[in-house]
């Protein structure tokens, strides 16, 4: 346990900011409105079946009047069959009671809004008439906060699972003591290369096996350039800085040229799965994001390749001396990093339906940031991957909260740069004995 | 007597899990060289950390010239007229000796660099100790011994009344020795009081008046250095009496596993023909850069030879790789066990698998039970001491980390291993176990290499020894015990003449 907090303190910083921001967004939800309405909504499709009747009472006052005509609407579009809005004063629900009373059609629920609670005809019906499993409801104000909505915990995964599927092959790469700045550029390469195959194949009305193919070249390609560029940094010694930086040009001049500058949208719906669909109920992205983790994790810690990179980013010609393959490591990183580049920019085109030659621009600072957010040492040798997927989450949940707490975008920069080194040298601290013995040293 | 130039008293250091230094008390005199001797991992570092201001005493007082000084920095110690001269030393290679000579407290006119001033004074203190060399050469261009030599003149250019240094000659040459000895004697005779840490005890008569030993961070012992014989001072440091200092048994030599024929690789290895058996152990002797290290690199594939060709049992092999040097049986324990030995950062158990993962994994997932296993076995067998299979090899003493290295190669049970410097910064105990282990290797028919600048080491523990000069062989000794180490020093410094065999 203690090892577990040692190696991924991170995660407590991670927890400090989502508690933090639940806090700052909490805010009091009003007995009327959308989400109001959606609560009672859910509750009676939860109870009854469609052809129960159901009153919609609001009073004549606006916010009220909306809100019963709002639950109608949408009781109907579930296949509620029997609903009534009753929207006026007292006397209105009155009349509809008694008509309904003669009709021997008398509603199971009665939803009230706003002022309409307060209405002595409502007792009254209930009282007098004792009709057998009525049910009164009202929408009741409660807190919530927006940070912790489902929704919005799917825009965060949304939002970093393109930075995260790369810093999976960064976090191999900066382990053997490297860097890939080309990562950003593969985004827009690999995204232009999918959606031109699809295009080339049919365009909107391509069949769905032209998308696979198409992702299948893009991340293929990208996997080339990758190990390319490896092969490169292991057999002529360049320093993977310069390597990738040459890379990372020619990757987006690539995907420019390509294109002739412009955005491919001749793509079918198909292409919206991966970025945008769900499996049993849960979002794609999701699914992947645990996928790749785990395997990658059981990669670094459980197979010999993965120890083979520790070993070679820790002591190079140790490693070389008791016999690791150590330029095949080092193009296989390369690889991998290639390939994940490659797979987020198909997970990107899928997410925005389209590929452009501009996506992914300055995406390898914020995945460099990521991995080393996440505890990983810039100098090679030590690092965990789960501790990447942490350090990405950290910086999708700052700029998540901030956005939701309306801060404006330029002083967002300006704190998420702060927070990178923040974090930093509150890990450093931790490894290094407590912030005293680092000051002195 | 005056007052002492520096005077440690009732020091004491806990770090998590270890009382490093238990009441430790120490006094050193103006003109004087004490030696402090003890195994690694006995609180010598820790001892002379807290005059250089890496260290603080959690108990315990440092008195200098009389009076209590407190030392919480590098800067402090300089004040106090304390100069450490560690084993790495602290010279930025990329600038010249003049300005490392003034790192810190740079010569300034109108507050811009006086280069003038600085190379001007820069020689007066390097012509002190003796040292010819230009204050405008970069650092990097120096001889380790040229370095160390820096690094005294720096010393003694900041006032230094105390000189503190770390095993000195572990890295130097034995002329280089003696050069340093000249200087140190020189310092000692100005008055400038002398710590000289060493494993060597052979130095220790030579250079130290007065002799302190440490054992597990208590004082066990101390006197004026002519009144400890050598097996006294083993003894006080081991803690135990030691029968023999080279404990070699002769095992039944066998057929021939390696030979190489006219292996040659730039200056340094010249045409070097030489054959090892099993259960022989074949030395290697020689001055630093005489080629030994290269020739055994380019054997263990590390390096690419020129031409010449190494046959195992009789067959010609490539050799191109260390990958395929291990594959095939040859394991080099090289010199340098921190950059070329170990993964410092990864666990002793990491290490000890390294080369052995094949074995330790199925489909490519690692069994780490198995690997952990196998490690514990080797860890009992040497008795290697770690808190825990995952302890960071980094944290381990020189001795413990050795042994690490010899595990992950006994491990590959390899029919050659090369030894290169294979006691080099150990302490006594833990050197008298590699020597036994080394007879128990040979005794299972194993063919031993092993490349020692100890000439003792070379005498004591060699079937036979082979001696090199400038890339080339130049004798070789086939009876250890009739040959002294005046008759190794002469073919190792002239050459031997002709490069003719020499046989006694």
């Amino acid at each position: 346990m203690k090892k577990v907090i040692g190696e991924y303190g991170m995660i407590f910083v991670l927890l400090a900011l989502c508690g933090l921001f639940s806090v700052l967004t909490l805010k009091r939800e009003g007995a009327t409105g959308e989400a109001a309405a959606e609560r009672i909504v859910a509750e009676i499709t939860a109870r009854a079946e469609s052809d129960r009747g159901i009153f919609a009472v609001g009073a004549a006052r606006k916010d009220s009047g909306d809100f019963a005509r709002m639950v109608a609407e949408r009781l109907d579009e579930e296949g509620f069959t029997a609903v009534t809005p009753v929207i006026g004063a007292p006397r209105d629900l009155r009349v509809a009671w008694d008509e309904a009373k003669a009709a021997a059609a008398l509603p199971s629920f009665v939803v009230v809004s706003g002022d309409a609670v307060n209405w002595t005809v409502l007792d009254s019906i209930v009282e007098e008439e004792h009709v057998p499993g009525l049910s009164v409801l009202e929408p009741k104000e409660r807190l919530v906060s927006d940070f912790l909505k489902r929704s919005n915990l799917l825009a965060i995964v949304d939002r970093i699972v393109v930075i995260a599927v790369i810093a999976i092959g960064m976090t191999l790469v900066i382990l053997t003591g490297g860097i890939d700045l080309s990562v950003g550029s593969l985004i827009a390469f690999s995204a232009v290369v999918g959606t031109l195959v699809v295009k080339a194949l049919g365009g909107l009305e391509a069949a769905s096996w032209t998308v696979w193919l198409g992702f299948l070249l893009a991340v293929a390609s990208c996997g080339v350039i990758g190990a390319t560029g490896g092969a490169v940094v292991a057999v002529f010694r360049v320093a993977p800085f310069i390597v990738t930086l040459a890379v990372m040009m020619m990757a987006r001049g690539l995907a420019f040229l390509l294109t002739g500058g412009f955005s491919v949208y001749q793509v079918p719906p198909a292409l919206t799965w991966l970025g945008q669909g769900s499996t049993v109920g849960i979002p794609n992205t999701v699914i992947l994001l645990v996928a790749l983790y785990g395997a990658a994790h059981v990669f670094m810690s459980h197979t010999r390749f993965g120890r083979y990179i520790y070993a070679v980013g820790g002591n190079e010609e140790a490693a070389r001396l008791s016999g690791v393959p150590v330029r095949w490591i080092l193009v296989f990183v390369y690889f991998v990093s290639g390939l994940s580049a490659g797979f987020a920019g198909c997970i990107q085109a899928s997410q925005l339906n389209s590929g452009a030659p501009n996506l992914g621009m300055m995406f390898e600072l914020y995945v460099i940031a990521a991995v080393v957010v996440g505890g990983t040492s810039l100098s090679g040798g030590s690092g965990r991957i789960i501790g990447t997927l942490i350090g990405a989450f950290i910086i999708s949940v700052i700029q998540n909260g901030m956005n939701l707490l309306g801060f404006d975008s330029y002083l967002q920069q300006v704190v998420l740069g702060g927070v990178i080194l923040g974090a930093v040298l509150l890990d450093k601290a931790r490894q290094g004995g407590g912030w005293r013995r680092l000051l002195r040293q | 007597m005056d007052v002492p130039l520096l005077e440690m008293r009732g020091i004491d250091k806990r770090f998590p899990g270890v009382h490093a230094l238990d009441g430790v008390s120490l006094t050193l005199q103006r003109g004087e060289v004490l030696a402090l001797l003890g195994e690694n991992g006995a609180g010598k570092s820790t001892l002379i950390k807290m005059l250089g201001g890496a260290q603080r005493p959690d108990a315990g007082e440092i008195r200098i010239g009389g009076q209590p000084v407190e030392i919480h920095s590098a800067v402090d110690s300089r004040r106090a007229g304390v100069a450490v001269i560690y084993q790495e030393f602290n010279l930025v290679p990329g600038l010249t000796v003049a300005e490392n000579l003034y790192l810190g407290r740079e010569q300034t006119r109108f507050g811009l660099i006086d280069h003038r001033a600085e190379c001007e004074r820069a020689l007066q203190w390097l012509r002190k100790i003796g040292l010819d060399i230009d204050p405008a050469t970069r650092c990097g261009d120096l001889t380790v011994a040229q370095q160390q030599a820096v690094e005294i003149a720096r010393a003694l250019s900041t006032d230094a009344r105390i000189l503190v240094m770390d095993e000195p000659s572990a890295v130097l040459t034995l002329q280089e020795v003696d050069r340093l000895f000249a200087i140190v004697r020189d310092l000692r005779d100005r008055g400038i009081g002398i710590i000289y840490i060493s494993h060597r005890l052979d130095e220790i008569d030579a250079i130290a008046d007065r002799v302190m030993v440490l054992r597990d961070g208590r004082t066990v012992g101390g006197d004026v250095a002519s009144e400890l014989s050598r097996e006294r001072l083993i003894e006080m440091m081991v803690g135990r009496p030691l029968e023999d200092e080279f404990p070699k048994h002769r095992a039944e030599i066998g057929e021939e596993l390696l030979r190489v024929e006219g292996l040659s690789r730039g200056r340094h290895v010249r045409d070097v023909s030489f054959s090892v058996n099993a259960g022989e152990i074949v030395g290697f002797a020689g001055l630093v850069g005489a080629g030994r290290t290269e020739t055994m690199r380019l054997i263990a594939g590390v390096d690419g030879r020129e031409s010449g060709r190494i046959l195992l049992r009789g067959r010609p092999v490539p050799m191109g790789s260390p990958r395929e040097a291990i594959a095939r049986g040859v394991c080099l324990l090289s010199e340098d066990r921190k950059s070329e030995g170990l993964v410092l950062g990864l666990g002793a158990s990491d290490n000890f698998g390294l080369p052995n993962l094949r074995r330790f994994s199925r489909g490519g997932f690692l069994d780490e039970g198995a690997e952990v296993k196998e490690f514990l076995r080797y860890r009992d067998d040497l008795s290697l001491r770690v808190s825990s299979p995952s302890q960071r090899v980094g944290d381990l003493s020189g001795g413990n980390q050795q042994k690490v290295v010899l595990a992950k190669w006994l491990a590959r049970h390899a029919d050659v291993l090369i030894f290169d410097e294979p006691t080099r910064g150990i302490d006594v105990g833990a050197k008298y176990e590699i020597y036994q282990l080394m007879n128990r290797l040979a005794g299972e028919g194993k063919a031993i290499v092993m490349v020692s600048s100890e000439l003792p080491e070379i005498l004591g523990m060699s079937d036979r020894i082979v001696v090199m000069h400038e890339g080339r062989i130049v004798g070789e000794f086939t009876d250890p015990s009739g040959t002294t180490q005046e008759d190794i020093l002469g073919h190792a410094i002239a050459g031997g003449g002709a490069a003719t065999q020499a046989t006694t």
